[in-house]
Formats: C-alpha cells, sequence, structure tokens
C-alpha cells in the first residue's frame, strides 16, 4: 500500500501496460506481476494468475506466503501497488474509490475476522448485512434456512455461539449476497465435522451454479476434492506460473529515477 | 555522495537569514527608540508579532498542502504540508512563550483570556493533533490521505474557533488591553519589517531543508522496499529465473548472488 | 443513501438497546461529572449556579465522547470494518446513520442532565425556546464532527488517547456557543443567545457537509 514516490499520474502513465485486451476481460482473475505492500513488508512480490469464470481454485502455500493478501486485493480490500490486476472486469491497479465499490458489490469474503457485531443476534446480523449488500430479506431468510440458522440460533447473539456457528452466519450473509467471486479465506479452519461438510457442499454448489470460488486453505485433502484446480503460493509469488504469451512480463519499464536528482529537479 | 541537503541557494538563504537575525537584534534591541508607554518591553513585540504571522502563514499552507494533496495525490504536496505543520508548530511555541514573558513583565500576567490567545492557543493545539495524526504508525499512502483530510478540516476549526472566541470576548471586559495595534512609524515600522522579513526567510530556510529530508526519507524506503521484494523472492523461490518486480525500475535480479 | 443511513442507525440503536452501555455507563458517567464538580466547586450555591451552563455542557462534551468512542468502537474489529466496507454501502449513508444514532442518544443524556442540573444545582430552566434548539443544533454538530474524528481513531490501537486530542479542540466553539445560549436562555434575557444559535446551526450543517465529503476516505483508510 505505499504509493510510488514520484507523481502518481505521471508513473502510472509510464508503467501500465496495456491490459484491456479481450483475453483479461473474460477472466473472473486476472493477475500478472501484481505487487502487494503491507506496510513495508512485500506481501505479493510478482502474482501470475488467471481464473476463469465459474473456476474453483485452490490457493495452497505455506503461512505468511500472501494467500490472505491475494484474496483481500481480488476484494479490493488492499491496493495493488504495481503489475496488472483485473477483476471481474475491474482495473485495480490505481483504481479509485468507486470502481473498488463496484467490485466489491459482486464479490464475498470469508475472511478470519466473523464481520458480524457480537451483541446482535443471527437474525439481525444476517438482515442487516444483506440487506446493506442490497439483497432481498427473503434471500436472506433463504440463506438462513440453508445454513441451519433458522430455529433455536436465529435469536442468540452471535457472541456467544460457537466458531463453526459464527462461520455459518458469516456464510449466510454471503450467500444472501449472491456474489459472482466467492473468496473464502481458511474456511474449514476451526470447525468440526459437519461443519466442513457443510462447506465442501456449499462449494460443490457454487460450483454448479457458474460461481467463481478462490479458497485459501491448509486442508488439502478436502479442498482439492472441490477444487478444480491447484496454484501453490510461495514468497508472495505463484510457484511455476507459466507466463502467458503476449503478456508484459516486467510489469516496470520506466528508467530508474536518481533520488538525487529528483531532489535538485523538485525543490522549488 | 551528497552529505546533506544543502545547496547553494539553501547556503546563500542560510547566511543570510543569520546576517539577518544579526541585524534584527541590533535594531531591536539596540537602534530602534523605546515606546512611549511600553518602553524597553516593546522590543519583545518585534519577535513575538513576525513569529505569530508566520505561523499563520505556515498554518495555510498546511491546510492549502492538505487540500492540494487531496486534488492531486502527488508527494510534493503531501511533505509541504507536513513540513509547514512542523514549522507553525515551531513558531507558534515561540509565539506563546514570547508572549507569556512580555505579558509578565508589561502587565504582570502570564496570559489573558483575550480572543487573540485564545485563538492562538487552539490553533497550537489543533497543530500538535495534526502532528499526532502524521506520527501514526500507518502505511505511508494511509498516512497521507488521513493527514490530507486532518489537514483540510483544520480550515472549518479554525473559522468556527475564530467566531466563538471572538465573540466570547468581546461580550466581556478584557481585564487588559493588548496594545499591538498601536502606531508603528519610522525605525520601529523598519524593525518590525525586517522582523517579518527574516522570520519569513527563516520559515523559508527551515522549509526547504526539512522537506528535503523527508523526501529523501521517502526515497530510501522506496529502494528498502525494491530490496524486501527482491529479498523475498530469492528466499522463497531460489532457483526461479527471473527478474523481481520493483517500483523503482531498477530491475533488482532475484536470482543472481 | 437515506436507506442506507436508516438501516445503519436501526443497527446502532438496536446495538444500543440488546447492549445498554449508554444506559448503564455513559448516563451514570454524565451523572458523576455533575457530582464531581460539586466536589471540586464549593457546594456554596452561588457557584455553582453561577456556572451552571458551562458546567452542563462541560459534562455533555466529555460524556459524548465517552459516546463516540463507544459508537465506533464497535466497528474496532478489522473484520467488521472489512465487512462494512465490503457491504457496498453508500459512505455518505453510513455517516449519516450513525450521525443519527449518536445524536439520539446525546439528546436523551442531555434530557437526563438537564434533570441532574435542575436537581443538583437547583437551576430554574427557562427560555425553552431558545435552550431546546441549542440543545438540537449543538447535539447534531457534537454527533457530525464525532463521526469524522471517530472513524479516523476507530482501526488505530491508540484510538482512545488520539479522539479526545483531535475532538475537543474541534467542539471548543460548540462548548462556547452553547454556554452563551444556555446562560442567555436561563438568565431570562434571551437577545444575546440567538447569535451563538445562529453559530451553532452553521457549525452543526458544515460538519454534516464535511462528513459527506470525508467519511469515505476516513472509512477506507482507517
Amino acid at each position: 500500500m505505499v504509493e510510488v514516490g514520484v507523481s502518481r499520474t505521471r508513473h502510472q502513465d509510464r508503467v501500465r501496460p496495456p491490459v484491456r485486451s479481450s483475453y483479461a476481460m473474460e477472466l473472473a482473475v486476472h493477475f500478472r506481476g501484481a505487487v502487494s505492500f503491507l506496510g513495508r513488508f512485500p506481501a505479493l512480490t510478482g502474482v501470475d494468475l488467471d481464473v476463469g469464470p465459474g473456476e474453483v481454485v485452490l490457493l495452497r502455500g505455506p503461512n505468511g506466503a500472501g494467500k490472505t493478501t491475494l484474496l483481500r486485493c481480488c476484494a479490493a480490500l488492499v491496493r495493488v501497488s504495481a503489475g496488472e490486476a483485473v477483476v471481474l472486469g475491474h482495473e485495480l491497479v490505481g483504481a479509485s474509490a468507486e470502481v473498488r465499490r463496484s467490485l466489491r458489490r459482486r464479490v464475498g469474503l470469508l475472511g478470519h475476522g466473523a464481520g458480524l457485531y457480537d451483541e446482535l443476534t443471527v437474525a439481525d446480523n444476517v438482515t442487516f448485512w444483506a440487506r446493506a449488500g442490497g439483497a432481498d430479506p427473503v434471500d436472506a431468510e433463504a440463506a438462513m434456512v440453508q445454513l441451519g440458522l433458522d430455529g433455536r440460533l436465529r435469536h442468540l447473539a452471535v457472541g456467544r455461539l460457537s466458531a463453526g456457528q459464527r462461520r455459518r452466519t458469516s456464510l449466510a450473509v454471503m450467500l444472501a449476497r449472491r456474489p459472482a467471486l466467492w473468496l473464502l479465506d481458511e474456511p474449514h479452519a476451526g470447525l468440526d465435522q459437519t461443519g466442513r461438510d457443510v462447506i465442501d457442499r456449499l462449494i460443490l454448489d457454487a460450483r454448479a451454479a457458474g460461481v467463481t470460488v478462490l479458497i485459501a486453505s491448509h486442508e488439502l485433502d478436502r479442498a482439492e476434492a472441490v477444487a478444480t484446480r491447484t496454484v501453490t503460493l510461495v514468497g508472495g509469488s505463484v510457484l511455476g506460473a507459466p507466463p502467458t504469451p503476449g503478456s508484459a512480463r516486467s510489469p516496470i519499464a520506466a528508467p530508474v529515477d536518481r533520488a538525487q536528482d529528483e531532489v535538485v529537479d523538485r525543490v522549488p | 555522495m551528497v552529505a546533506s541537503t544543502s545547496s547553494p541557494g539553501t547556503r546563500i538563504l542560510g547566511v543570510a537569514v543569520g546576517a539577518g537575525l544579526a541585524v534584527l537584534l541590533l535594531f531591536a534591541l539596540v537602534l530602534s527608540p523605546a515606546d512611549a508607554v511600553q518602553e524597553e518591553t516593546v522590543r519583545m513585540f518585534y519577535v513575538h508579532v513576525p513569529t505569530a504571522l508566520i505561523a499563520f502563514t505556515a498554518f495555510f499552507v498546511t491546510v492549502g498542502a492538505s487540500v492540494g494533496y487531496l486534488v492531486r495525490r502527488t508527494e510534493w504536496w503531501d511533505i509541504v504540508a507536513g513540513a509547514s505543520a512542523e514549522m507553525g508548530a515551531v513558531l507558534l511555541v515561540a509565539t506563546l512563550v514570547s508572549g507569556a514573558l512580555w505579558g509578565r513583565v508589561t502587565w504582570g500576567v502570564y496570559w489573558t483570556w483575550d480572543a487573540r490567545l485564545t485563538l492562538t492557543a487552539l490553533l497550537f493545539v489543533l497543530v500538535l493533533g495534526y502532528l499526532a495524526v502524521r506520527r501514526l504508525p500507518l502505511e505511508r499512502g494511509q498516512r497521507s490521505r488521513v493527514s490530507a483530510v486532518v489537514g483540510l478540516l483544520l480550515a472549518p476549526t479554525t473559522i468556527a474557533c475564530h467566531y466563538a472566541t471572538t465573540w466570547w470576548r468581546t461580550l466581556h471586559q478584557s481585564q487588559t488591553v493588548t496594545t499591538t495595534d498601536a502606531k508603528l512609524d519610522g525605525l520601529m515600522l523598519f524593525t518590525f519589517a525586517l522582523g517579518m522579513i527574516v522570520f519569513g526567510l527563516l520559515y523559508g530556510w527551515l522549509m526547504i531543508h526539512r522537506f528535503r529530508i523527508l523526501w529523501l526519507e521517502n526515497r530510501v524506503e522506496d529502494l528498502s522496499l525494491d530490496a524486501a521484494i527482491a529479498d523475498r523472492l530469492r528466499e522463497a523461490q531460489p532457483d526461479a529465473p527471473r527478474t523481481s518486480p520493483t517500483l523503482t525500475g531498477s530491475g533488482i535480479p532475484g536470482a543472481t548472488g | 443513501m437515506f436507506r442506507d443511513a436508516a438501516l445503519v442507525a436501526g443497527k446502532d440503536l438496536r446495538l444500543e438497546l440488546r447492549s445498554r452501555v449508554g444506559v448503564a455507563q455513559v448516563a451514570p458517567f454524565a451523572l458523576l461529572m455533575l457530582i464531581l464538580f460539586a466536589f471540586a466547586l464549593d457546594p456554596d450555591r452561588a457557584v455553582l449556579q453561577r456556572a451552571t451552563a458551562g458546567l452542563y455542557w462541560v459534562a455533555v462534551l466529555f460524556s459524548a465522547l465517552l459516546a463516540i468512542q463507544r459508537a465506533f468502537a464497535v466497528e474496532s474489529d478489522e473484520g467488521v470494518r472489512d465487512a462494512l466496507r465490503l457491504s457496498g454501502l453508500d459512505p455518505a449513508g453510513i455517516f449519516l446513520g450513525k450521525v443519527a444514532a449518536i445524536a439520539i442518544q446525546l439528546l436523551v443524556l442531555e434530557v437526563l442532565l438537564l434533570g441532574g442540573v435542575v436537581v443538583l444545582y437547583n437551576a430554574e430552566p427557562s427560555g425553552f425556546a431558545l435552550l431546546v434548539p441549542t440543545c438540537l443544533s449543538a447535539t447534531l454538530g457534537l454527533a457530525a464532527a464525532g463521526c469524522i474524528y471517530g472513524v479516523l481513531a476507530a482501526g488505530l490501537r491508540v484510538k482512545e488517547t488520539i479522539l479526545p486530542l483531535l475532538l475537543l479542540p474541534v467542539l471548543a466553539p460548540v462548548l462556547i456557543a452553547a454556554t452563551q445560549a444556555f446562560e442567555a436562555a436561563l438568565g431570562g434575557a434571551t437577545g444575546e443567545g440567538w447569535r451563538w444559535l445562529g453559530l451553532l446551526l452553521v457549525f452543526a450543517a458544515a460538519y454534516v457537509a464535511l462528513g459527506f465529503g470525508t467519511f469515505g476516505l476516513l472509512l477506507e483508510e482507517s
């Protein structure tokens, strides 16, 4: 998330390679040499990834490899500083707030935090978040039923639920909004057998419905069963990803700006 | 390798400031006449008022640069806003201290709650708040954006405080009258103008140096980020034959060395 | 946007109803302040009565700080803030909703404090034509400015200390104006007070407008 030092517009003009090829636009997710920072730490060091619509892609890799950051970039929660990144037709590098907001309406992220108000009940939370996302209250109800949240759990405050029940509530919120791209960050973590089965079933249903799903997981047996493809992330980039012919290899083609000269030029 | 942030321009400016301060001291302390009413204590005036006015100018620069950053989103505006706020804070301290000393000597009180002083105190606290925001542990882009908004918000706050304090103090009797609107002419006027010029130049000189330091800090950070990318790649995939992507375009190779 | 605002306001008020923090903690704090003032200022009736307007608004100010801290503490969880950004809610709508919820809670608090001041300091409320609009506009200004700085501080580890530092100087004009207006109203000579009410209205309008403009960016970056 570091702003490049030189004038933003100028640098972008020099740097951004042409990206509006039809190839990129058809894909659900298209990353080429994407770089992203969390503070000073380069979380993504040049990711190359193409995901077609309807695919279920498993992201695996050691802890700290950048899986979570990649998912958050797809949700436009983390800025991509350099390279190419197009998600659902939205250009992410240098994207304006409107573009980011438009993308976010179409994706669903199941992250580490539940994203729920602990002091409100399950029903309150699901209806609030579903309606916030523009979904019908009917869809919210249906989602709760689908995840077994109607009945006794409805009127329980989220803070009192178990981890699995909380995860199901977050999923209900996501389902109600019907996003085109699902981003699941370790969905199976901390769940019991039943919970994991529920998740797997949902992913398979989504796959059948043509939704694109990206899963970051350590549960390789389960996840590989539902995934159409596996991608390994190490040290912030994809292991062994062959470059697609015709795309720019290095995202930066500009000459080096020497710091000293910059100072003398720029200071009034 | 340049070891300081001076350049021929700033050296000349620095000398001018030093000389100017010396001349100002001469005029203020020795050559200008004592005031009819306040006698020798009026000499504090030549420090107190220029620092106040330049501090207010620095404050406006911060607000303006914050707006500039929000419109243009280039680093230059962000650095100017921050540097100016720092200078403004320093000058305000000088203003408040010299004012307090002057007040003590002239009227026996360090402070009085008249409109101008109260507003100055509020501005000081506001600038401190802004500087606190600049020091938050956020990422650079985030910090610039948030600081710019806080800087922008200084403007309506100042206007509101100005009206509130002015109305507040004109409804009640002030105990003392701060005669900074005394008639100035001749040598006193000249000394005052000299004070304005010298402190203005001081502000400019310090600003240039501070700007350069901040700029270079950002450049160093950029370079270290490129290195961080390369390091991370090298650790993770030592066999991958590729050039690592960079922010500055210096193309640090990932696999060599 | 108004739909979003209503949704958010409803959510906040429902949260308050469930958790009862405002009722159980902020209100007693406000009354406690009135009591502490009496300890500090010699319950010699004259001093407290003369200073009633000012003490009232200082108590409101600090209680408002607590209320604003609380309103954003529920949003301080990273997951919830992410969810807000992802939800597709219009940031201006979120701002308006939060302002409305905080303002309603503050108004209830102010009525309570008014009662406290009548009882504890022997104040005689009069000049309601000035008193009521003053409360309304001051509250709106407090809530609007509070939301702007509240969302800025929400995600920070140092939020408890930076929010007062940023917010209190901004609210100083409200304190001055509201106190003067109250003094005019309580003293019976309301002529002076209208000018202060004007200042409060302009303040409130300005900060609501500023909130519309800046809340989105601050929510994004906090």
